[in-house]
């Protein structure tokens, strides 16, 4: 009996510690910007659901290709239909890990810098990128921005050459998240 | 408390609630038309579609007029989208010196997720004017060169390459033949299949239920392709169909397929953003 009541408090302990370390967002932005001669291309997207775990440094992040909004509802149908294929690959998604956590202890309030490691998945085609990020503990909301830079080519989004000109190779990807605590 | 939380590499996200939002289902037709009518698609908001139509005249006629390609009779357009829901437009065409307008307004627009709805729903309403001046030596007077035309259209995306859809449409002429009636029903249907990103295939059909005689006129039946080159959308087909209104492609077919009195045609359409979406910051 005494055996099986210290079983469960450990288990309550153990829950209590992991949800503390556990942070989410389901409205994180990303937003990207694609200098280009004839115009610039610019979209948001408000939806993003990512889980931060600030125990084990881990992150995971999933951004429905459909979110994206842009000015003029033309480039939002060419974005969709041509280029990224939204209804083959309706999310794009990131796994990744903080590097050097000891550095970086969320819990506490603090700006931090880090970096992450992980896989970006888009457009079906998955490769390694490496971002700094800062974070930002405000009272136990923690804010994540970042901004890297993805090569279409990289993702196989390709552009078809009569158009070549007229958009860039490179898109510029800028993130903020807000997270709030997980509780269970 | 009882919920165990789980934290394996790999399942981050599983810990939230993951309902899907609601998506609204975009993109059924690479154009606001099928080919000849109204398609469950809409323009955008703020968007300006600048329409130009060509038919042709019979290919049947041989290397002399071209196979048609010698007569062109011709339809020139502007249709602007007041908002993602509601679009007005106006054109005229050569044929009849006709000029044509009408409001299309979608009630309901195909959805996934959660309270998600399976199709489109649209009503599109419009009128044609003939401005001919020698429309007809009895009836003088304006109301008998004005059509109207009242249309329903039912919708669905089934995936990412085909797209169906069927629009009954009650056309009324203010002045018919003797042998003729005033009203007719039409079951139109229309299809769509993308063939790649950028090309797709697209058929168009209207079925006259009643009305007018059927001896002298044809259901139109009209196939093509779609291909999308950046702002453009270039729509070319065969059709039996010479008119580019409701009016007159409903009430004025007369070749038959069944007899190869078919005409080539093409629509273009160019949209201009005139009016931005306003940043979402």
């Amino acid at each position: 009996m005494k055996a099986a009541i210290n079983t469960m408090v450990l288990i309550l302990i153990s829950v209590v510690a992991f949800s503390q370390g556990m942070y989410y967002t389901k409205t994180g932005k990303v937003s990207f910007y694609s200098k280009a001669p004839l115009e610039d291309i610019e979209a948001k997207n408000r939806t993003a659901t990512s889980v931060l775990n600030i125990t084990t440094g881990q992150v995971e992040v999933s951004i429905p290709m459909k979110g994206f909004e842009f000015e003029k509802a033309l480039m939002q149908e060419h974005f969709n239909e041509n280029y990224v294929e939204s209804d083959k690959f309706p999310k794009a998604s990131f796994k990744g890990i903080i590097n050097d956590l000891s550095k970086t202890d969320l819990s506490v309030n603090g700006k931090y810098t880090a970096t992450i490691d992980g896989k970006l998945t888009l457009h079906g085609e998955t490769r390694y990128i490496t971002t700094p990020v800062t974070f930002t503990n405000e009272n136990g909301s923690i804010r994540a921005v970042a901004e890297f830079t993805v090569a279409l080519e990289d993702y196989k989004i390709s552009v078809p050459s009569i158009v070549k000109d007229k958009i860039g190779k490179d898109v510029k990807i800028l993130i903020e998240f807000n997270y709030e605590g997980l509780k269970h | 408390m009882a919920t165990t939380i789980r934290a394996q590499d790999g399942d981050l996200l599983k810990n939230l609630d993951s309902e899907p939002p609601k998506e609204f289902v975009t993109n059924a037709f690479k154009s606001s038309r099928v080919i000849m009518g109204h398609s469950m698609e809409m323009i955008g908001a703020g968007v300006l579609d600048f329409r130009i139509l060509h038919r042709f005249g019979p290919t049947d006629q041989g290397i002399y007029d071209l196979f048609g390609l010698d007569q062109a009779s011709m339809r020139i357009g502007f249709d602007y989208g007041l908002n993602k829901d509601l679009t007005i437009g106006f054109g005229r065409s050569t044929l009849g010196k006709e000029f044509d307008g009408f409001i299309k307004y979608r009630v309901v627009q195909q959805s996934k997720g959660i309270n998600s709805f399976p199709f489109s729903i649209i009503f599109a309403v419009g009128s044609t004017v003939s401005t001919l001046k020698n429309f007809d030596s009895v009836k003088k007077s304006f109301e008998s060169r004005v059509a109207y035309y009242y249309q329903g259209i039912i919708g669905r995306k089934f995936n990412s390459r085909l797209s169906l859809q069927v629009s009954p449409i009650l056309l009324y002429r203010n002045f018919v033949e003797a042998d003729d009636k005033n009203a007719t029903l039409s079951l139109g249907f229309g299809g769509r299949y993308k063939l790649s990103k950028r090309v797709a295939f697209v058929l168009d059909y209207f079925m006259n239920v009643n009305g007018f005689p059927k001896e002298k006129f044809e259901n139109p039946l009209s196939v093509g392709v779609d291909i999308e080159t950046g702002g453009h959308v270039f729509q070319l087909h065969f059709s039996n169909a010479a008119g580019m209104n409701e009016r007159a492609f409903i009430a004025g077919t007369t070749g038959s397929w069944g007899k190869g009195e078919l005409r080539f045609g093409f629509n273009l359409s160019r949209v201009f953003t005139i009016k931005k979406r306003p940043s979402t910051n």
